[in-house]
């Protein structure tokens, strides 16, 4: 390999040709500042906030520059040294902030970003002192309300397309891009729709990349807010497995931290009359989705089956691969479950109205917020979930409530519907499920007892994940994938008669629901230094295997509630509440 | 076979013929407008499941170059000059009197079908500034108030 050494701040470094200087910097242990930038994803040197002096007369940005197209000393042979930190370079970053802020709403005391906001964060480091240095025409924009889990704001765009990036590269979607040009420029979806009439499958992955508040969730913190405040309404609130390992990082508890019982806490102090676990019903879904494979193992159903708990990868099936329908699990993704069993099962036997019942569930995804509204989830007229907030408007609430998080001591969830296995809390990360539901079809078709519980080849972060394992001669050959980027090729590659598996998992997001759309935000400056997902993964591994029951058909709570309620896995009252279907979805409505 | 099914055809085999191409959204578009005039939606939404791309592609392309027509164009394209020299000799009111007569906005076409406004860049001729293009004639050192006569020209042609 072809090295090229020269010096950065005179400091020695040596790397391969075609490495760009942004990259030979960090190495070398220089920040050079970014805004635009997502390594692998976005290198397109379009906020030029990573100006450096590259030898030349005009300043370079460093993430689009190759090291090997440095100058040279013509006698020598030298590269140029680059230097990052001049008063010229300070003073074009800072200008091309003010020139930023030029076409910026810069409400930052009402901005849910303030404090967490990348373009403010950069202001402050470069010492910009008036954000109205160059006021003058700002460009018209609306604010996009029309998707059940995404708020655009152009008003905050900054264009520095991280979000377009994500939405083509990673999740395969592709429906915002630039439109117009010049100053007229703005990320949108085609011909100025509103997101919700685009293919967008409301994974919020654009929110999780966006430096400032141009996209946002769709706050429903105000719904919560009313009920618990409404006297006539019983309001229950659940709580996927992500999110108690990311929440504790709004409150400045270290990432990787499993927050659980302080989460359980904080959420009795705000006034909710039942603190149930999202957990619970994982460990139902394993009951119902390792026998609703079992069957079809053994009756020739359609194959392979494919998990069904990411409503972002739902949509995605049902709008770009709507041929693969028929192998979706009819399962319903856990919190509907929950809320669902709320509303029977718990209601029947806490002798409660359950059209008085409000099921709130607070979820580590955007996608959940049109899941929930889905006429297909519900019964008797009433939705199995009435509102979704994600991790983020949770703390927010939290901090509304004056609770000191981080003080709190914890506390269990409430009986009944807040018990659960280890087997359910790893359904927050990418290949929990698969694993989940291995350790419980394994002990159904074998009749044995597993020996080891830990299925570590469907753990990780790869993009596919494959494994095979022999279940008394049955030869079951699995598949993992996450991001809905991942699961399309996965998915050409069955189609094509390629691959062939019985089981596959697809999580829309990467890395699973730990690094969901709905997550505490982490810049990708910060990604590059601590990894995320391996860290808040660590945090559900950690509590599964400090779990007592570890396994979904072992947890006495499940087993009680079918022998009181459903019967068994799959039966018809089991389909009725349960289990869902799905409907193919056009991309284009002309 | 009707003509729009013929234009269709034709589309498609250009889109054939550029599919896998580098800069395929670009000649494909240009080839549309020639066929259909314009490059409507539904001609978009054709080209980018013809080329395996997103309709975000397509019209990104479709919006950034001022060469395409997202709406049918009027029979006459005028353009009235905002160079640097038209637009210090007052090019901006001689569009804006355009504009007013017509009671079209810049980069619309006329409720008749007839014009279809543009505010263009420097069309070379700063001698005769302020200067106004309807089709391929010339119209120098113009005034607002030259407008509503040029118009009726055309309207009565």
């Amino acid at each position: 390999m072809n090295m090229i050494s020269f010096k950065i701040d005179g400091v020695p470094v040596t790397v391969p040709a075609g490495t760009t200087i942004l990259e030979a910097a960090r190495q070398a242990g220089i920040r050079i500042p970014t805004l635009c930038y997502m390594k692998d994803v976005n290198e397109i040197g379009a906020c030029r906030m990573c100006v450096v002096e590259a030898g030349g007369r005009a300043l370079q940005a460093a993430c689009v520059y190759p090291v090997d197209s440095l100058p040279r000393n013509r006698e020598t042979g030298e590269y140029a040294e680059v230097k990052t930190n001049t008063p010229a370079i300070r003073r074009a970053r800072k200008v091309n902030l003010e020139l930023l802020l030029s076409n910026h709403d810069k409400k930052c005391l009402s901005c849910v970003r303030s404090t967490n906001c990348e373009l403010q964060a950069l202001c402050r480091e470069y010492g910009v002192e008036d954000e109205n240095r160059f006021a003058g025409a700002m460009t018209e924009t609306k604010v996009d309300n029309s998707s059940l889990s995404i708020v655009r704001n152009n008003a905050k765009c900054i264009l520095c397309r991280r979000c377009e990036a994500v939405c083509e590269k990673v999740q395969h979607v592709g429906v915002i891009g630039p439109t117009m040009r010049g100053f007229k420029t703005q990320i949108l979806p085609a011909w100025n729709m509103g997101l919700a009439e685009t293919g967008c499958i409301n994974c919020g992955q654009c929110i999780n990349v966006c430096p400032t508040a141009a996209l946002t969730e769709k706050d429903d913190t105000k719904e919560v807010f009313d009920a618990l405040a409404d006297p006539n309404k019983y309001v229950v609130v659940q709580t996927a497995p992500a999110v108690r390992a990311a929440l504790g990082e709004e409150f400045g508890i270290p990432m990787g931290t499993s927050v659980t019982g302080k989460m359980a806490a904080a959420l009795r102090r705000m006034g909710f009359d039942k603190v149930f676990d999202t957990d619970y019903a994982a460990d139902l879904t394993i009951m119902e989705e390792a026998n609703e494979l079992v069957a079809r193992v053994k009756e020739g159903g359609v194959l392979p089956m494919i998990t069904s708990c990411s409503p972002g990868w739902i949509k995605f099936c049902e709008t770009y691969y709507p041929e693969f329908i028929p192998n979706l699990s009819s399962c319903k993704s856990p919190h509907e479950m929950e809320g669902a069993v709320i509303k029977s099962y718990f209601a029947e036997k806490e002798g409660i109205d359950p059209h008085k019942i409000v099921v709130v569930s607070v979820m580590p995804c955007t996608a959940k917020k049109f899941e929930c509204k889905r006429p297909e989830m519900g019964h008797d007229g009433m939705a199995d979930v009435d509102i979704v907030i994600t991790t983020r408007e949770l703390a927010r609430m939290i901090k509304q409530c004056g609770i000191r998080f981080e003080k709190l001591a914890d506390e269990d969830f409430d009986d009944m519907l807040g018990e659960s296995t280890g087997a359910a809390v790893i359904f927050g990360v990418t290949g929990g499920v698969m694993e989940a539901a291995l350790r419980t079809a394994y002990e159904v078709i074998t009749g044995e007892k597993l020996q080891k519980l830990d299925f570590v080849d469907v753990r990780g972060f790869e993009g596919v994940k494959e494994a095979s394992y022999n279940l008394n001669g049955l030869e079951v050959k699995v598949a993992v994938a996450h991001s809905t980027g991942a699961a399309a090729k996965l998915l050409d590659a069955v189609k094509s008669g390629e691959k062939s598996y019985t089981f596959i998992e697809v999580m829309g997001c990467p890395g699973g629901c730990i690094n969901g759309g709905g997550q505490p935000l982490v810049s990708p400056e910060k990604r590059l230094e601590i990894d995320v997902k391996a860290l808040r993964a660590k945090a559900l591994y950690d509590e599964d295997a400090a779990k007592p029951i570890r396994k979904s058909h072992e947890l006495p709570a499940i087993n009680k509630m079918y022998d009181e309620f459903f019967g068994n896995p799959n039966s018809p009252k089991a389909h009725e509440l349960l289990h869902t279907h799905y409907t193919a979805r056009k991309l284009y409505n002309d | 076979m009707s003509i729009s099914q013929d234009k269709y055809d034709r589309l498609d085999e250009v889109i054939a013929a550029n599919k896998g191409q580098s800069g395929a959204v670009m000649r494909t578009l240009q080839a549309a407008q020639d066929i259909f005039g314009h490059v409507p939606k539904d001609v978009q939404i054709r080209i980018a499941e013809g080329l395996g791309t997103t309709l975000s592609d397509v019209y990104g392309v479709a919006t950034f170059y001022s060469q395409f027509a997202l709406e049918p164009r009027g029979e006459y394209i005028i353009g009235v000059c905002l160079g640097t020299a038209c637009y210090v000799k007052g090019s901006k009111n001689v569009l804006e009197r355009v504009c007013k007569e017509l009671d079209t906005p810049v980069g619309k076409t006329s409720k008749d079908g007839l014009f279809t406004i543009r505010d263009t860049r420097c069309l070379g001729a700063c001698g005769l500034a302020p200067v106004m293009m309807i089709n391929d004639d010339v119209y120098g050192r113009l005034t607002p108030a030259e407008v509503p006569a040029i118009l009726n020209k055309y309207r009565q042609a």
